[in-house]
């Protein structure tokens, strides 16, 4: 395609853009209140629609006027519902609130609109410098961090393109559609940027080979499949700033001459789903997408494709194959994509995160994203960070960060004073990292050197109660359970790597088991058909690497060091903790084992023990009488006296 | 015509064919069971046909490479025999070892593979795993045997090829997928007649019913 050199598309934007501008403008008011509220998935599973018609009825009582707004994830995710309150009259800056309950927003209503008082034993912080509350900016968490693609989430309401437009958004296209599509191909693969997919695949390297393929009609694939257990980055960046994505994808077509594009995202998503529809829907109005975009002759149709939600389906082959109507199994590599896609047209298939990179490197220039993060990683890392860590939720940092920083600094290290066992990143298929390598930089070269791999950004830190023979048990029955059962290796071979891990965490392990764990899992590793199998066993594989001991401990002492796995573990109350004549744990035994002794102490009958831990919960924090042990004939036996 | 070096044997083979097929034609055997000749796109399912190339890193599937002049290939390397081993393995590990009793006894890939391999048919280290139930008689015509079936996908390929639109389908994941077909009315469907999958499987895991 030629590059359109008109001041048409130039005007035809202005005019779009002074539009959104004075839009934005009215409704922000600056007489009243503004209530934002965050309604990702994320605060909505926290409750923000009940905290939002809590606010509405408390203003009707009160006869205030204020303006809600609704944002989506603003990347804090432990802190949901979150709300922040702008209240020029007050003479407060605006205000971040935390974990607002119903209850919390009738307070507010109340206390901060109508009496000034912003009630600060509930706020977190305030949203810009001042003198009388502490900047949220000013908090590690927000320090550390560097955005780029989340840089507007929890800041515009997705289902406005006004605000998108007018806080500069899809100028950048109106740029590069008067410019060379090679030149922005280069540009794309001078900044740098690998695929956030998992496999980090130079992007612009894939575009250029498909802005090179013969004639036909090419198209582009928007993979937001998102399968990985716990990751939801994608999720929110879909739900929180959806047109960041399609100018993303927009740019991308342009440059690679595709005339249509799909946003392929799991129909376990439905706000996704949803969010993106209406900003198509909303762009096309606008004459943004669709037929001869802003009056050139650039076409775009964009459509959504709901996943039926297999994990192998994010699977680029497999993701393909089921757009096509078929099973969604992986295809042998090549044809790859890029020369034989969807319906035999060279496809360009990217991340989400990798399309919503797209316009800040358009906007600041490929040598700008390059120089941030690492030489062969630029840009940022998203993670969505959950486990045992204080301040789980989703960040954005510079590449090249350690891991001790990010888990410690940036999320606040492991709550309950607890020591830090291992941090497992890239998916179910990615590595456990112990101690000793936490200062490891977060790359994708780093992270496959140390035998686990950036995946898509799941991340899951682990305390020092994680025994990591039954972490490794956990993920390979996640990849066992979702492989496609196409290829031998990954079918048959992901299942007896989980009996033997499976045996092991019963106290049936045998002397060879370590050793055909290994070669099985490296037989895996090579002769599996796709990424699914060939990185199946990286927990297990890491794992033995690190942890070796307790899998040793498991087969050969019949011991979980952790006390995590039940057949090898038991319960027993400590008699010189047992506080007399206390009964706390005595209710909340589910099988009635616990008895109480001669001197009114309790015990707990093995024979009848199902391993719940409700006890330890029940005892009461100034006695702590509950403890774990393993092997389990380690508890001392405490004699029921007859009834 | 190329020529290419196969085992220290220099051999002429066409453009564009597939290194399996070429390797086949010489007498040269590789372990397969997905691959038919002539398909169009090889499912590289079996994960049995490995050869060595030199300058191509680790052992790759012969039924995926297209041949090329000068290259350079070893069937019989210690790391090529040893995936197709733990292949053959991990599919007996999931197979009705029960020879004397079934209809492809002595016609049998498996039997022939372990032959080749020198593999017992009762692999040691790992454990049986077996589906319920034994035969699935949910199809009209049709028996199939899921712990014979090696899941190749020889069936689904047929059927489609034969028909316009296959009558066959893979169904379930993981260790549960198994060989299933399309619900259809007994009328519309050509499998009496047909039984081109019956014939294709290596195994004999899709029996024609015996009536009465
Ligand atoms: C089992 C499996 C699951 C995958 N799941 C996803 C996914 O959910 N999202 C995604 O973007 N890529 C996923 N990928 C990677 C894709 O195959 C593909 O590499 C990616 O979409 C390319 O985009 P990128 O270059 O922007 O990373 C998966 C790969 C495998 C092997
Ligand atoms: S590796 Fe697993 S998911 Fe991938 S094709 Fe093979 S069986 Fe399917
Ligand atoms: S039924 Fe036979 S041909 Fe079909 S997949 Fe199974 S083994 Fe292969
Ligand atoms: S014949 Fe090549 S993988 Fe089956």
């Amino acid at each position: 395609m030629n590059p359109i050199y008109n001041q048409q598309v130039e005007q035809a934007f202005d005019a779009i853009r002074q539009e959104a501008i004075s839009k934005t403008k009215a409704a922000k008011n600056e007489d009243i209140p503004e209530i934002t509220i965050g309604k990702a998935t994320c605060g909505l599973a926290a409750g923000a629609l009940d905290t939002e018609s809590a606010f509405k009825e408390a203003l009707a009582e009160q006869g205030i006027q204020a303006r809600m707004k609704s944002v989506g994830c603003i990347g804090h995710c432990y802190a949901e519902p979150i709300v922040i309150i702008d209240h020029p009259a007050s003479g407060f800056p605006p205000i971040f609130y935390h974990q607002v309950t119903p209850g919390k927003a009738r307070m507010l209503v109340k206390s901060f609109l109508l009496d000034h008082d912003p009630l600060f034993e509930h706020l977190l912080g305030a949203m810009r410098e001042n003198e009388m509350i502490p900047q949220v900016l000013d908090f590690p968490r927000f320090q550390f961090e560097k955005r780029i693609v989340m840089e507007q989430s929890g800041f515009i309401d997705p289902g406005k393109i006004e605000e998108y437009i007018a806080r500069g958004g899809y100028s950048q296209l109106v740029k590069v559609l008067q410019s060379d599509p090679e030149e922005i191909v280069q540009g794309v693969k001078r900044s740098g940027l690998r695929g956030r997919g998992g496999a980090g695949f130079l992007t612009g390297a894939k575009w250029e080979f498909v802005s090179r393929a013969e004639g036909k009609e090419k198209v582009i694939i928007c993979n937001g499949d998102e399968g990985d257990p716990g990751a939801y980055m994608d999720r929110t960046i879909l739900e929180s700033n959806p047109h960041q994505l399609l100018e993303g994808m927009a740019i991308c077509a342009y440059a690679v001459g595709a005339g249509r594009a799909i946003v392929y995202i799991r129909a376990e998503y439905p706000l996704a789903v949803q969010t993106i529809t209406q900003a198509i829907q909303q762009a096309e109005a606008l004459g943004l997408l669709g037929k001869n975009i802003l009056g050139s002759s650039f076409d775009l149709e964009v459509v959504v494709f709901q996943g039926s939600g297999a994990f192998v389906c994010g699977e680029e082959t497999a993701l393909i194959k089921s757009i096509e109507g078929e099973r969604g199994m992986p295809q042998h590599r090549p044809p790859y994509p890029a020369q034989s896609g969807l319906w035999g047209m060279p496809t360009v298939i990217n991340n989400v995160k990798t399309f919503s990179s797209i316009p800040a490197i358009v906007r600041n220039g490929p040598e700008w994203f390059s120089e941030i993060g690492t030489k062969t990683s630029p840009g940022t890392a998203i993670f969505s960070v959950v486990g045992d860590v204080v301040h789980p939720g989703l960040i954005e940092i510079p590449m090249g960060v350690t891991l001790r920083h990010l888990i410690f600094d940036v999320c606040g290290g492991i709550p309950k004073k607890k020591g830090f066992k291992a941090v497992q990143i890239g998916g179910p298929s990615g590595g456990c990292i112990p101690e000793a390598l936490l200062d490891t930089p977060v790359d994708f070269d780093a992270l496959n050197h140390v035998g686990a791999m950036m995946g898509s950004g799941g991340m899951v830190i682990m305390d020092e109660d994680t025994c990591m023979v039954n972490v490794a048990r956990y993920f390979l029955d996640f990849t066992q359970k979702e492989s496609c059962g196409k290829c031998t290796f990954c079918r048959i071979g992901t299942h007896h790597l989980l009996r033997i891990l499976d045996r092991i965490t019963k106290g049936e392990g045998r002397e060879t088991d370590l050793e055909q764990l290994e070669t099985l899992s490296q037989d895996i590793k090579r002769g599996s058909l796709c990424g699914l199998g060939r990185t199946a066993p990286n927990p297990i594989l890491t794992a033995l690497r690190y942890f070796r001991d307790e899998f040793e401990a498991h087969i050969f002492e019949k011991r979980c060091p952790a006390c995590m796995c039940r057949q090898l573990t038991a319960y027993y109350i400590d008699l010189d903790k047992c506080a007399r004549g206390c009964d706390a744990c005595v209710g909340s035994c589910p099988v009635e084992a616990i008895f109480t002794t001669k001197d009114r102490k309790k015990g707990i009958d093995q024979t009848l023990c199902v391993k719940c831990g409700e006890c330890m919960t029940a005892c009461p924090e100034e006695y702590s009488a509950v403890k774990k042990v393993s092997p389990p004939d380690l508890a001392p036996i405490v004699e029921r006296p007859d009834k | 015509m190329i020529t290419l070096t196969i085992d220290n044997r220099e051999i002429t083979a066409k453009e564009g064919a597939t290194l399996l097929q070429v390797c086949l034609d010489h007498d040269i055997y590789i372990p397969h069971l997905c691959y038919l000749e002539g398909m169009e796109h090889a499912a590289a399912s079996c994960r049995l046909c490995f050869v060595e190339i030199e300058g191509v890193a680790g052992p790759v599937t012969s039924c995926t490479t297209i041949v090329k002049e000068g290259m350079v290939v070893k069937t019989d390397t210690e790391v090529v025999r040893h995936l197709q081993r733990a292949s053959l393995q991990l599919l007996l590990s999931v197979h009705h070892v029960d020879c004397a009793h079934c209809p492809a006894n002595r016609k049998c890939a498996l039997q022939d593979m372990a032959k080749f391999l020198k593999v017992g048919l009762k692999p040691k280290y790992l454990e049986q795993h077996l589906k319920e139930p034994e035969i699935d008689q949910g199809h009209p015509y049709l028996d199939y045997y899921p712990n014979r079936c090696v899941l190749c996908g020889r069936c689904v390929l047929v059927c489609k090829n034969s028909h316009d639109r296959p009558f066959l389908t893979f169904a379930k994941r993981g260790l549960d997928t198994v060989i299933s077909f399309y619900e259809e009315d007994r009328a519309e469907m050509p499998c009496d007649e047909c039984l081109a999958c019956v014939e294709i499987c290596p195994v004999s895991a899709l029996m024609k019913r015996k009536v009465g």
